[in-house]
């Protein structure tokens, strides 16, 4: 008996060592957001201090970079989720030749590393003597987001009932009235993720910009050439910030819909 | 979650196939075109790049077409130790994230059940890092574990590491970099099969006299081999081609290049386009190689 008490043990604590390890260098990333540092470098730690946060676009560059970021992820974000929705779709609906073809296709961009994906889009940029900028960086970052939103969608589209489509056909709505009225706002919740989804991955995305940006500073591009310098304490900031805002979002959500749960437990 | 759906193979429960070429059509076509177009285009022209041989002028970066099968060779004959090691590198990484995640997503996906809340919240902290700068949290691992770190001064005080040992720009500092960054990749779609995981099966197994080690060997990973496949690939493929860990300005040396950097290096400082993209080629054809083989082998080949 006592033996199986001490495995009932082992693995809550292991699990909690990896969440350790997970979020060290999270914890790591806030803490030096109020690092009281000199000038661009913010190795060792200086003291606490709040101004960093009260002036983050006080080392030049930063905000630009984070505001290219934010508009690179959203237009990108945009065009993938609408592309992506209509596939997946086409996918789980209806039935034509090629179909697993499609599939196999769109698995291909998700087993493609980013290095060869970027070097690619960049020898196609570079053959068609297309100058590299915003337009490059917003083509690459729909590329490799398509997939995943065909993916979350898809999923989405499998629990959708048909007949509730039907019910709206036989009402005498036309196909964009069932569209919009029905089928739309069920699958709303798996776009939205899918859209979630494409825009972390599009601003956080390196190594594919990295090849294609040109002349274009995003906020990792930015990380990238400060890493050989020093990162200043500005980019904690607002690392940190888009962080806390996301978390609190996401766990705020979660506690607000488990107390929805209850309520209506509680009803029924 | 996208890995929920990457994960699960079985066929739509309420599909209802219709026949309607034309919305088909307009449905498809754009995704499909923009995917050719970008994804297809530059795959083919990274193949025509590197069969290019370099201009009979002799200016630097400058190359002919041509049917030149030399830059395959060249590549790997100069850069085997980096291929050996992206692969040695993606095989440790892969295999650490598996032993790290496994227990992590049976204890999020079956013991805390129970408890739904704390199910949901426990989880978001595996996703945790999703909503952080990937390379400012390499960075931090490089700050931590610097030579004059207060982690490796504990770390010879108590002997575990000798004075003139240290840890960046070592094999084990990019491994270390490499588990770390693709955990997530491998927790999500291992907890996506762990949640769904009958457990009456296992009881039933029990009931059977099998003791724990053969209930989790004959059932519980078994059953979870879906969750094991995606989570593996999700973290294999992209490490194979990373580069970020291994560099210098990161945790990384010269000593410990992968074929993203040199895939980098030959594109984007020498200018040896043709070189950069044999190798790419190199890396996707072994890659799509071992996805064949892996997934023939454990039997799931609808993976999307």
């Amino acid at each position: 008996m006592k033996k199986l008490r001490l495995g009932r043990r082992i693995l809550p604590l292991y699990s909690l060592l990896a969440l350790v390890y997970l979020l060290i260098p999270i914890a790591y990333t806030i803490a030096f957001s109020f690092n009281n540092s000199k000038g661009r470098t913010n190795t060792t730690w200086q003291g606490f201090t709040f101004s960093k946060w009260g002036d983050v676009c006080n080392q030049a560059g930063i905000c630009e970079a984070f505001g290219n970021s934010l508009f690179i992820g959203a237009v990108s974000t945009l065009v993938a989720t609408v592309l992506g929705t209509a596939i997946a779709i086409a996918l789980v609906r209806y039935r034509f030749k090629f179909r697993s073809l499609v599939s196999l296709s769109l698995f291909l961009p998700m087993a493609t590393p980013e290095v060869v994906m970027g070097a690619g889009l960049a020898a196609l940029f570079f053959n068609l003597g297309a100058e590299q900028g915003f337009a490059t960086i917003i083509i690459s970052h729909v590329m490799f987001c398509l997939s995943f939103v065909v993916v979350t969608v898809k999923a989405r589209v499998q629990t959708l009932d048909p007949v509730l489509e039907e019910a709206g056909r036989d009402l005498y709505a036309n196909p964009a009235q069932v569209f919009w009225r029905i089928t739309f706002p069920l699958l709303l919740p798996g776009i939205v993720s899918a859209a979630l989804l494409s825009f972390a991955l599009s601003f956080d995305d390196f190594i594919i910009t990295y090849f294609n940006a040109g002349p274009v500073t995003t906020f990792p591009l930015l990380i990238y050439v400060a890493a050989s310098k020093g990162v200043p304490a500005e980019t904690n900031v607002i690392a940190s910030g888009v962080f806390l805002l996301a978390i609190f979002t996401v766990i705020g959500t979660q506690i607000a819909s488990n107390a929805r749960a209850r309520r209506h437990a509680k009803f029924n | 979650m996208a890995f929920a759906a990457f994960s699960s193979n079985k066929p739509a429960p309420n599909a209802a196939p219709m026949k309607s070429g034309k919305i088909v059509l307009a449905l498809l076509l754009p995704g499909l075109l923009y995917l050719a177009m970008f994804f297809m285009v530059p795959l083919a022209s990274l193949l025509v790049t590197s069969l290019e041989s370099p201009d009979p002028s002799g200016a630097i970066g400058q190359y002919v077409y041509a049917v030149d099968f030399s830059s395959y060779g060249n590549v790997i004959s100069r850069y085997f130790p980096q291929i050996l090691r992206s692969f040695g590198y993606a095989f440790a990484a892969t295999f650490f994230a598996l032993v790290i995640s496994y227990p992590l997503a049976y204890f999020i996906g079956v013991r805390l059940r129970t408890r739904p809340l704390i199910q949901k919240l426990t989880l978001t902290l595996v996703i945790a890092p999703f909503f952080i700068s990937f390379l400012l949290r390499t960075i931090a691992w490089k700050q931590i574990l610097s030579d004059n770190s207060p982690t490796l001064t504990f770390l010879r005080s108590i002997h575990l590491l000798g004075d003139n040992q240290f840890f960046l720009g070592t094999p084990f500092a990019v491994i270390w970099g490499l588990t770390y960054n693709f955990i997530p990749f491998m927790t999500l779609p291992l907890y996506t099969s762990l949640e769904r995981l009958d457990l009456r099966y296992l009881e039933a197994a029990g009931d059977l006299y099998a003791n724990p080690a053969q209930v989790f060997r004959k059932i519980t990973l078994p059953l979870t081999m879906p969750g094991v496949i995606s989570g593996t690939l999700l973290t294999f493929i992209p490490i194979t081609g990373d580069y970020v860990n291994a560099s210098r300005d990161f945790l990384g040396s010269s000593q410990t290049s992968m074929i993203g950097n040199m895939v980098q290096a030959d594109f984007l400082q020498n200018s040896d386009y043709p070189s950069a993209s044999a190798l790419s080629a190199i890396l996707m054809g072994v890659i799509l190689l071992l996805v064949t083989v892996y997934v023939r082998r454990t039997g799931t080949e609808d993976l999307l």
